[in-house]
This record gives C-alpha cells, structure tokens and sequence, in this order.
C-alpha cells in the first residue's frame, strides 16, 4: 500500500507528430498523488492526442512515460487507469445496469457498488432504462459513474463536461475533488473553467 | 478467475446485443438459406448434377455468410468507443477479442449448424454424408470467424474497409473450403474421411491459439 501512495505519473522529453506537423515537442511533466493536471490548447494543439499517448493507445515519437518506476506498457498501469473520451464507451442497446455490469467484470471493483455510483451520479432508478432512452448529458453521467466502480488512481478525462448541465458540472467537480482527497490523480482536458478547491491543479498549455 | 469473469461478461453482453438487434443473426442466415435455394431453381431439373456440386455450394454459401456477419463484430464498438475501454482493462486483449469471437460465432455461425442438414437434404445429399457435413461446419465456421476477425480488426478504421477485407481474409479462407467439400464429397461415395477432419481439427486448433494475438494488435492499431 505504501508503495502505490508513492506513484506517480512521470513524462519525460514527449514529441508527437501528426501528418508532418509537430503537435507538440519536448514535454515534460510529473504529477504525483492528489493532483489534478489540466491541458489547455486550442482547438489541434494535440491535448486529445497526448490523452491518447497517456491511455497507450498511441506511442510518443520520441520520450517516455513513467508510471512509477515502470514504463506504462508494462506493469500496473493499465489496471490503476481510467479513461472516458470523447465516445461514452456505452452500448444504447444495453440497460445502464448492465454497462456498468461489463465494466465492473473488466476491472477492479472499486468504492462503489453499481446502484450507490448511480446515486452518486444521479441516476438512480435509471438502472434498467435501455441507455438509447437517455440524453447526452445523462449517457456522460453515466460514462463517469464507470470511473466510480472501478477502483482507478488515474483518472484521463477527455473534455468531461461536454453536455453536462451546470448541476451536472458541479457534480462532476465534487467527484473529482473527492478522487484527489483519497490520492488519485487526474489529467484533463477542458474548455470550462474548473474550480477544485483544495486542490493542486497543474496546467500545462500545448498551444 | 476475474480474467474468466470477464471473459464471459464479454460473451454475455454479445449474445444480448445481438437478441436485442436480432438482423445481426437473420441477416447472414437469411442470406445462406436464399443462396442455396436459388442454385436448384438456376441448375433446373439435374438432381444428379446439383447432388454432385452440394457439398461445394454449401460450403461457399457458408464461407460467404460468413463474409457478410464479420463487419458487425467490432463495428459498434468501435463506433461507439466500447473497444478502447475493452483494450483498456487490465485484462489480456487477446483473450477478450477471441470472447468477442466466440460470441460472434455462436450468433452468425451456429444457426448455419442448425440448419444446414435441411438445406442438404433439399439439395440431396445422401444422408450418411450429413453427419460429415455437420463435422466440417463446426470444425469450419469457428475458423472463419476467428481469421475474419484478424481482416476486420484491421479494416475496421477504414471507412470503406469491405473490399480490402474480402481480399485480406478470402485467400485465407481457401484451405477450409478444399478441405471440408472434399471431405463431405468424399464421404458421400463411402471413402473414410479422417485425413480431411484432422486437417481441420488442426487449422481450427491453430486458429484459436494464433489468431487472437494479431487481431488485438490490429485493433490497437485501428484505434490509434
């Protein structure tokens, strides 16, 4: 246990090119337990493609990524991550019940059960609604309420607040203050203005 | 033992799509049965000669059935982002592709099982070859999903991927079709079969262990 509390998330010399165009080069950063990293940029200045290199969907053209001292490609690191993209990563054919039931089988349990991170998100009494039945902003809750079950130190958020309602960003805001009082780590990308109290909030601008 | 729980939830959550989006089974099904019934209308009235090509006409009828169901295996969830959380988990992506496979074959290639010996004996088979002919159908479909799955996990970023993967998988496909016609053929003149069976028992063997591996590092690089 002591040994996960000293984690942290290392990147060292990252480059991206894209179609011959350099996104962004020699990037360095480290963010330890309790931290929350947000990427400014405008619109193509890479902040999703750098979410992708972080997930491991993509590889860095040049540096490193450290995840203690292992490279994310091997060891832990994909059992300690979580990420919600851009897509909601839901089936609509499926209940909200048996979505999460599918993502619970696929990692580790975590702090809540399935109906409590529903509560949680406001969605109780949703569970066996078909989620082609919900609206976008409620199919996002949902896609979070996965970051709850599942027990994930690093959060990776693409643009999370995308559809949300005021309450529903506030919510959100709640939920990741908590994940950083407990040590999880989060990185995101947001065009909103996130107020986090209590929290350490690195920024790193790509553009 | 959470890697066989989510293996199965895997397979679960398949065979429930696919019971709540049910053309995903009717289509290839639909389109096997429609084949096979055309050829006797478009050979006329040749018993002995349409009871010499059977066996071939249902194993390309299969073979393309099966061609026709692979697009929806990763299709959706890669649509809908569902693959890259099931790349994510900590689990071996190689075990969870051949869940999805293994789904994918129970809803596309076991209905062509059920229902392939009634479609024989309309093309008049002898029915002491149409236990053989049940043999190579399940030794025979399970290969053509699990190499399917390599072609479509590497089209399945293309947006107009259906050629390339007919290109990619057909020439695999070939092995499976000389093999089980000649063996349903064979059977069907009295000869023992077994050389032909073994064979397909070790493509399949083969295909099961080998084919996952490049179909999840084709995925990945699809999502990329």
């Amino acid at each position: 246990m002591d040994l996960k509390e000293t984690v942290r998330l290392q990147a060292k010399q990252l480059t991206c090119i894209r179609d011959d165009r350099v996104l962004f080069a020699g990037l360095s950063f480290e963010l330890n337990a309790g931290h929350v990293l947000l990427l400014e940029g405008k619109n193509g200045s890479g902040k999703t493609s750098l979410l992708r290199i972080l997930c491991g969907f993509r590889e860095p053209d040049e540096g490193e990524l450290l995840w203690g001292s292992d490279s994310i490609n091997d060891g832990q690191y994909h059992a300690d991550m979580a990420y919600v993209g851009h897509l909601d990563g839901v089936k609509k054919e499926l209940t909200v019940f048996e979505n999460l039931k599918v993502s619970l089988a696929l990692g580790v349990p975590g702090r809540y059960s399935i109906l409590d991170a529903l509560t949680r998100v406001n969605l109780a009494n949703y569970d066996d609604v078909l989620v082609q039945a919900l609206s976008a902003g409620q199919k996002r809750r949902l896609s979070l309420a996965r970051l709850l079950i599942t027990d994930n130190k690093l959060w990776i958020l693409d643009e999370p607040f995308t559809s949300l309602d005021k309450q529903g960003i506030a919510l959100i805001e709640t939920l990741m203050i908590e994940h950083c009082a407990t040590g999880g780590m989060i990185v995101l990308t947001s065009h909103h203005d996130i107020e986090l109290h209590d929290v350490v909030v690195q920024r790193i601008n790509l553009s | 033992m959470s890697l066989s729980n989510a293996f199965f939830a895997i397979i679960k959550r398949d065979l429930v799509l696919a019971l709540r989006r049910r053309s995903e089974i009717a289509n290839p099904l639909l389109f096997f049965v429609l084949v096979i019934t055309l050829f006797p209308l478009g050979i006329g009235a040749q018993p002995h000669l349409l009871q010499a090509i059977a066996p071939g006409i249902i194993w390309v009828s299969a073979l393309l059935a099966a061609m026709l169901s692979l697009d929806s295996l990763f299709r959706s969830d890669f649509d809908d982002g569902s693959l890259e959380q099931i790349l994510l988990s900590s689990y071996p992506a190689s075990i969870l592709v051949l869940a999805k496979v293994i789904a994918h074959w129970l809803v596309t290639g076991l209905p062509l099982l059920i229902i392939a010996p009634l479609l024989a004996v309309f093309l008049g088979v002898p029915s002491h070859s149409l236990g053989i002919l049940l043999l190579t159908l399940l030794l025979g479909t399970p290969v053509l999903s699990l190499i399917g799955a390599i072609g479509v996990a590497l089209t399945v970023g293309l947006r107009r991927g259906g050629m390339i993967l007919s290109l990619l998988v057909l020439p695999l496909y070939v092995p499976v079709l000389i093999f089980a016609s000649n063996a349903v053929e064979i059977a069907s003149t009295g000869l023992p079969v077994s050389a032909q069976i073994n064979i397909l028992i070790a493509i399949l063997v083969m295909a099961v262990v080998l084919a996952p591996w490049p179909t999840a590092a084709a995925l990945k690089m699809s999502i990329n």
